[in-house]
């Protein structure tokens, strides 16, 4: 290896907040529209009405992480993963998708699901306890959520190559030609399955869209414990494109995601896109950040504010005024309202139905233990 | 009636093509199964007839094999994953235990999960350490998964196109050892003889029943015919399917016999005879007349090649343990 390539591959990541020269940006942290060369023609045809929507989305789902961490600390919830901080990364790139692409999400993808048109309740029902998951991923295309770290890039490369053997990639049918997109984060990066996904993706020219929420936090562990080099840099040493953007700038995310979607369509994939971003809250509602974390970090991220970004732009640029604030905000409040009421009415299922679904074809073991499981159940109802 | 002549290798792969004529959705893939066949050329001419798209080299990566196997599945296609060795296998255990097992589940039965895991299993090749372990009880443990393992040419034939077509995730184990035995049996026959997960009384008997899989099956009819010339009659039963159990079979064998031995090269500590004798003693308590005898593995990592011979159940030790069961 030359001493230049190992001095370009050493680059040092840049510092918690600096996306680097190579981060893609189309609004700054002070809501300012900046252009780009590459990704403005993706953006040129959002009309008002398609960022105040944007903007909704942003807000309805902020709130349903809030409420999923109240929830979790009134007992109602097990656990709550936050997505805080990250709404940006999930609506942008979720609001990119086409109906008939498919998504395989982490367990923090509350708002990509969201936009896909998820029930809101279907993230609850994981975390309150009534369900391993529980829904039909072919209804909106979204997958389960899969909570061992990484397993389902593995998943996604292998539904990708389905797709391009169905032959549904690069016939220029936008109708028919698919992609899907993968998500994880920056600790997964260091997972064997994401390394391997990335290996058969690339081997089987797979129309899959990588997209790697670098949220800087794996738990405890600062994303530098993953990574010499920026995340994005590492999908050239498998061969195919990687793009950072700022994860905190929906407007770029959508851009970059609208792209990368469409070379994976044309049969380019596969793509790593890194979102660079940052876990405003704790890993889970049973972590605490402030052993490993200062607040100053926080604190700047704030000035990094997903929502108040587009917000600005959308005031300044006479897209929305107070009336439209206001109005969304009471959306949130019945929406919060109904999640709630969702939430606490959720009926756990009967004992019983464990057994139902461990098996696709009938079992013996299942149908023996069901029956003594309802056997014993009866036997004090006859012992009263 | 077509009598043929065919190795239990050659029956795998006969069994993997009927599977993919009948099904277009039915995708093999594996390391070097393509033009190589499989380092023991069980998918050999496969790809050439079915083309790379179905019948697919992949990648130097297990969890690679199986995760994407995985995504496949979910796209609608039933794969036929082939690890190369036992031994090799777990680099796969996550996404087999906690996705393919699960997955079912997990959407409450909105999505299956057909898909194969075929195993060559083992020992008794002289080989270097991994490639002769027996991991069957790690997958029978799990629940969601079904487990198989085929000891004769005609059952590869059959169980083979069974786990292809069963709905649920399979996982195949294949005797490595086997592969080149011969047997004669009717190709012709349109359906499976027997269920998948049925056992199979292979000879009828009274004093003491024998049960195993895989490669002891034919160690033990040679113990049973040992044993006859001696006066002692042995019932053998081939197990065929690990999970689901087919206890019954071995319950009725067990209540005629009152004896049981249990054999199998993986190590006697929670192995299928720990699960075998317990469930026997519960269902058989007053028909035994012996306690369960284990004819298994040492509670050792797989020896050297060398010491190979002294580590699997071969006839004597098989005969020693119906001793033990007879001596009560």
């Amino acid at each position: 290896m030359s001493d230049k390539v190992v001095a370009e591959l050493q680059e040092p990541t840049p510092a918690v907040g600096d996306g680097g020269p190579d981060m893609i940006q189309l609004l700054t942290p002070e809501g300012q529209r900046v252009s780009h060369p590459d990704y403005d023609k993706y953006v040129a045809d959002l009309t008002p009405e398609d960022l105040r929507s944007f903007y909704r989305d942003l807000v309805l789902i902020r709130r349903l992480d809030a409420e999923g961490y109240a929830l979790q600390r009134q007992g109602e919830l097990g656990l709550w993963p936050s997505l805080l901080g990250q709404e940006a990364a999930q609506v942008g790139s979720g609001r990119a998708l086409k109906p008939h692409d498919f998504v395989f999400p982490t367990y923090r993808e509350h708002g990509v699901g969201f936009v896909r048109g998820m029930d809101p309740q279907s993230s609850l029902q994981l975390f309150r306890g009534v369900s391993q998951g529980g829904w039909d991923p072919q209804e909106n295309n979204f997958h389960l959520y899969t909570i061992v770290i990484g397993a389902q890039a593995l998943h996604a490369t292998g539904y990708a190559m389905g797709v391009r053997m169905d032959g549904n990639v690069g016939t220029g049918d936008p109708d028919r030609d698919t992609a899907v997109i993968c998500y994880f984060g920056d600790g997964a990066s260091s997972q064997g399955d994401v390394n391997e996904a990335f290996v058969y993706a690339a081997s089987f020219d797979a129309p899959v869209v990588f997209f790697c929420q670098n949220n800087q936090w794996a738990i405890s562990e600062p994303v530098e414990k993953q990574t010499r080099i920026p995340l994005f840099q590492r999908a050239r040493g498998f061969g195919f494109p990687g793009v950072r953007v700022d994860g905190n700038d929906i407007l770029a995310t959508y851009a970059v995601t609208q792209h990368c979607l469409d070379e994976a369509r044309n049969g380019n994939g596969p793509l790593l896109i890194e979102a660079y971003t940052y876990r405003m809250g704790a890993h889970t509602t049973a972590d605490d950040p402030t052993k490993y974390r200062v607040s100053a970090e926080v604190e700047e991220w704030k000035f990094r504010d997903p929502i108040l970004r587009l917000k600005t732009l959308l005031a300044h640029e006479g897209m929305a005024d107070e009336a439209f604030f206001t109005r969304i905000d009471e959306e949130a409040d019945q929406f919060a309202a109904e999640l709630r009421e969702g939430c606490v009415t959720m009926e756990t299922m009967p004992g019983e139905t464990m057994w139902d679904h461990v098996y696709a074809e009938d079992h013996p073991v299942m149908e023996a233990e069901r029956a003594a499981y309802l056997a014993y159940k009866a036997s004090f109802e006859e012992a009263n | 009636m077509a009598l043929e002549k065919v190795t239990l290798g050659k029956s795998i792969t006969n069994g993997l093509r009927k599977a993919m004529e009948a099904d277009p959705k039915v995708v093999l893939i594996g390391e070097d199964i393509g033009k190589l066949g499989g380092v023991f050329r069980i998918t050999e001419g496969l790809q050439k007839d079915f083309g790379e798209d179905r019948v697919i080299d992949s990648p130097l990566a297990e969890s690679g094999i199986v995760g994407t196997a995985v995504g496949m599945a979910l796209r609608g296609y039933r794969p036929v994953c082939e690890i190369q060795f036992d031994g090799f296998v777990y680099p796969a255990f996550d996404q087999i235990v906690s996705q393919v097992a699960k997955m079912h589940a997990r959407a409450l039965g909105a999505v299956k999960i057909p898909m194969v895991i075929r195993i060559p299993f083992g020992g008794g090749i002289g080989s270097p350490e991994h490639h002769s372990e027996s991991p069957e009880a790690y997958f029978a443990h799990t629940a969601g998964l079904r487990v198989v393992a085929c000891s004769n040419p005609e059952d590869a034939h059959w169980m083979i196109q069974q786990a292809v077509a069963c709905d649920d995730p399979v996982i195949f184990f294949e005797p490595k050892r086997r592969y080149h035995d011969r047997a004669e049996y009717d190709t012709s026959l349109t359906s499976a003889p027997r269920g998948l997960f049925e056992a199979n009384v292979l000879r009828g008997g009274t004093d003491v029943t024998l049960v195993g899989y895989v490669s002891v099956v034919k160690t033990m009819l040679e113990s049973a015919a040992a044993a006859e010339a001696e006066g002692t009659s042995i019932e053998v039963i081939d197990l065929r399917s690990l999970s689901p159990l087919p206890i019954d079979a071995i319950v009725a064998s067990v209540r005629k016999t009152g004896r049981l031995v249990v054999v199998h090269e993986a190590s006697s500590f929670l192995g299928m005879a720990s699960e075998i004798s317990a469930q026997v003693t519960e269902q058989c308590f007053y028909e035994l007349e012996a306690p369960v005898i284990r004819v298994n593995g040492a509670n050792i990592p797989y020896p050297p090649s060398r010491m190979e011979e002294e580590f699997l159940p071969d006839l004597d030790r098989i005969l020693d343990g119906v001793d033990r069961a007879l001596a009560y």
